[in-house]
């Protein structure tokens, strides 16, 4: 019996938390091979949708990252997708995902050990937690 | 929309042992040939040297491929390469898709060669799903107003100014003092040479205060800057009033200023503990009276918790000052207390040696145990461990000069707010590349030099201004600028006139004409907010669209072969 292998979706903005994600490479920071980078110009194109829709196909965990708060490329839109994670939060635990499986980080373009963290944790986190009630049975 | 069949030609690079080290190429070529759509796959050594873009090229031809995917590295870098190299063999450049396997993947599972190979085949299945979908764009084309503005009117923004405006375009160089010269004025003379800093500062004045093309805008402040590369508008205030201009390239050359230390070893309790730049200036004005001994203690709140870095400069600008010191007392007893000198290069190397025959003596600290300046009588007390000799070592002093690292300033903040560029974790501002692009921001149009940028000698300050003048001077001299492909659309039959994008936009790209939507797509700057918020359907953006994210997800659950 192997051990359970999390697939974790990690939404990633252009100009900072990718290049984060490029730096953690760079720097040859180490973390686990479970995370799926999907690279949006900016985290205010976070569709909800993509979300709930990586959900469905059996995502453990969603990483939705952004620049920092007042370092957003496009001035503020940042702050939109920090309301849709609150609300999208409260959805997943009503909708009985797991509010735990969906996390929010703002990554600079210099915090690549931020990147290589915030993916080793949650790696650590879901394999104690266990698949997503989602996940279809034949991945599992 | 294309109809005809879908031709994916897939690239993996071995980047040498980068990739080819951690991740099995072969097997991933073997894989990606059986995934749909996919006609063509190889792998290359280095996929962006020379035949890895002849492949690329040669494989448009023969296999009639309509997508091109290579495997390699990060967009950042290499993305306008392939791009261009899919263009030359007449492919449009928004059919090629970027996977990364190296800074996502084989750099970072560099001990797990079976995942980083599984994980591989799982991007770049992502990536054809991704292609499969992708459109052809066609690039706008915006025309270029043929001026700069250089902002900071020290050594580095006056070079660029200068070379901007002998290359014809109109430069107008904001200063926020009355004078210009930054913070050369405050130096005394310059190491290695020890030329006055006033000769290399007063000609440059003067060919910029003389220059017809140059408008030196001095006591100004920028208030706000709008648009986007070809076309800034900028409002300054000078003295109450508002200035408005238009500017095709924007260089930031706000400068740096020395590091305060309070609190640090007596520093405004003591008279006679100053800083270099307070030394420099008794040097300049010759009030320097004749000491006996000195001691300079380096690193002062650098390398430590207020700031991290190194400031690079401080152990030569201490160096330097020292010798000068020993050219009005050569029987002065100098100390320098430092934590590693910096001395790079042959000239510096050579000063170092230099200071050290004049009898200059260097005690190195460690951090853990930092030196302590007391006052004992009229004297000032100095003690220090000596690493080396494992013993405390006291010495009287009349003077205590600390070495402090250059520090970004509230103007340099407020600049990279106002033009919505970032600073990096030291406060600098942070360029788009740390090798490729050292002198641009990622944000088409605008570039940076000399120590606003982190610190630097004049020379290095000079080199900075001329590689971003040339940068700025491109765009100036095309005369347009086309801007990617990424703008958002409306389906007109589609939107409800719900108008809910349109508070979105951060740029008021969007505007609501009798409960018909209006996209000024010049201003936008393809963020996708308003997307992701249309209930309909009916925005889209352009090469980010949702059929195109949507399947980059599917794919990673689906795997379509095995």
């Amino acid at each position: 019996m192997t051990e359970f292998e999390p697939k974790i979706v990690a939404f990633c903005c252009n100009w900072c938390s990718y290049a984060g994600a490029d730096l953690a490479g760079v720097s040859r920071m180490q973390y686990p091979p479970n995370v799926r980078i999907i690279k949006v110009m900016c985290s205010g194109r976070i569709d909800p949708l993509f979300v709930l829709m990586s959900f469905l196909e059996g995502a453990d965990a969603v990483l939705i990252t952004g620049c920092h708060i007042g370092d957003c490329h496009y001035i503020d839109a940042n702050h939109k997708t920090k309301n849709r994670f609150e609300f999208l939060k409260e959805m997943v635990a009503e909708l009985g995902i797991g509010e735990e499986r969906l996390r929010l980080e703002w990554i600079s373009a210099t915090e690549g050990e931020k990147f290589a963290g915030m993916v080793r944790e949650t790696v650590e986190k879901i394999k104690k937690i266990g698949p997503s009630p989602l996940r279809p049975k034949v991945m599992q | 929309m294309e109809e005809k069949e879908i031709r994916i030609g897939v690239f993996i690079c071995h980047c040498g042992t980068n990739i080819g080290g951690s991740v099995d190429v072969p097997a991933v070529v073997e894989y990606a040939k059986h995934i749909p759509n996919v006609v063509h796959a190889e792998r290359n050594l280095y996929t962006c040297a020379d035949d890895g873009l002849t492949a690329i090229k040669n494989a448009i031809k023969e296999h009639k491929l309509n997508r091109v995917i290579v495997a390699s590295c990060t967009p950042r870098t290499h993305e306008p390469l392939f791009r261009s190299t899919c263009e030359e063999a007449g492919l449009n450049k928004y059919l090629f898709e970027f996977v990364n396997i190296r800074e996502h993947c084989s750099w970072v599972h560099m001990k797990d060669p079976e995942g980083a190979t599984a994980k591989t085949k799982e991007l770049v299945r992502m990536g054809v799903a991704r292609a499969n979908l992708l459109e052809p764009q066609e690039e706008m084309k915006i025309d270029v107003e043929p001026s700069a503005m250089v902002i900071g009117g020290g050594i580095a923004g006056m070079t660029a100014a200068k070379t901007l405006a002998n290359q014809g375009f109109d430069v107008y160089l904001v200063e926020k003092e009355a004078v210009l010269g930054g913070m050369l004025r405050n130096l005394y003379r310059l190491f290695p040479t020890g030329e006055d800093s006033l000769d290399s500062l007063q000609p440059s004045i003067a060919t910029v205060e003389g220059h017809e093309k140059i408008k030196t805008l001095s006591s100004c402040e920028v208030k706000e800057v709008k648009g986007y590369i070809g076309n800034f508008d900028v409002t300054l205030l000078r003295e109450g009033e508002k200035v408005s201009f238009k500017v095709g390239t924007i260089i930031v050359a706000t400068g740096a200023i020395e590091f305060e230390p309070k609190g640090y070893y007596g520093y405004g309790k003591y008279d006679h503990v100053i800083t270099q730049i307070q030394l420099e200036k008794l040097l300049k004005d010759g009030q320097l009276k004749k000491p006996d001994s000195v001691v300079m203690i380096q690193c002062v709140g650098a390398k430590g918790a207020e700031v991290s870095y190194c400031s690079r400069i401080c152990c030569m600008v201490a160096i330097k000052n020292a010798m000068l010191i020993k050219e009005i007392n050569p029987d002065a007893d100098i100390h320098i207390l430092h934590n590693d000198i910096q001395a790079y290069g042959a000239e510096y190397e050579e000063l170092y040696n230099k200071s050290r025959e004049m009898g200059i003596r260097f005690i190195k600290y460690t951090p853990e145990s930092p030196p302590s300046v007391t006052m004992e009588g009229e004297k000032l007390k100095v003690e220090v461990y000596n690493e080396l000799f494992g013993e405390q070592i006291v010495f009287g002093a009349d003077l205590v000069v600390l070495s402090t690292p250059l520090v970004q300033h509230q103007g340099g903040v407020e600049i990279s707010k106002l033009l919505r560029v970032p600073l990096g974790k030291d406060k600098f501002f942070f360029e788009a590349h740390v090798k490729l692009r050292p002198v641009d921001f990622a944000t088409d149009g605008i570039f940076l030099c000399g120590t606003a940028h982190g610190p630097a000698e004049v020379a290095e300050s000079v080199s900075q201004a001329l590689a971003a003048a040339s940068g700025a001077g491109i765009p100036l001299s095309r005369g347009f600028v086309r801007i990617e492909a990424i703008s958002v659309k409306v389906d007109p039959e589609a939107c409800v006139g719900c108008g809910f994008c349109v508070e979105m936009c951060p740029f008021q790209a969007l505007d609501m004409v009798d409960g018909k939507l209006e996209i000024i797509e010049a201003l936008c700057k393809g963020c996708g907010t308003c997307v992701a918020t249309c209930p309909t359907g009916a925005l889209e953006q352009r090469h980010y669209q949702n059929n195109q994210i949507i399947s980059q997800i599917k794919s990673i659950f689906h795997p379509v072969v095995e």
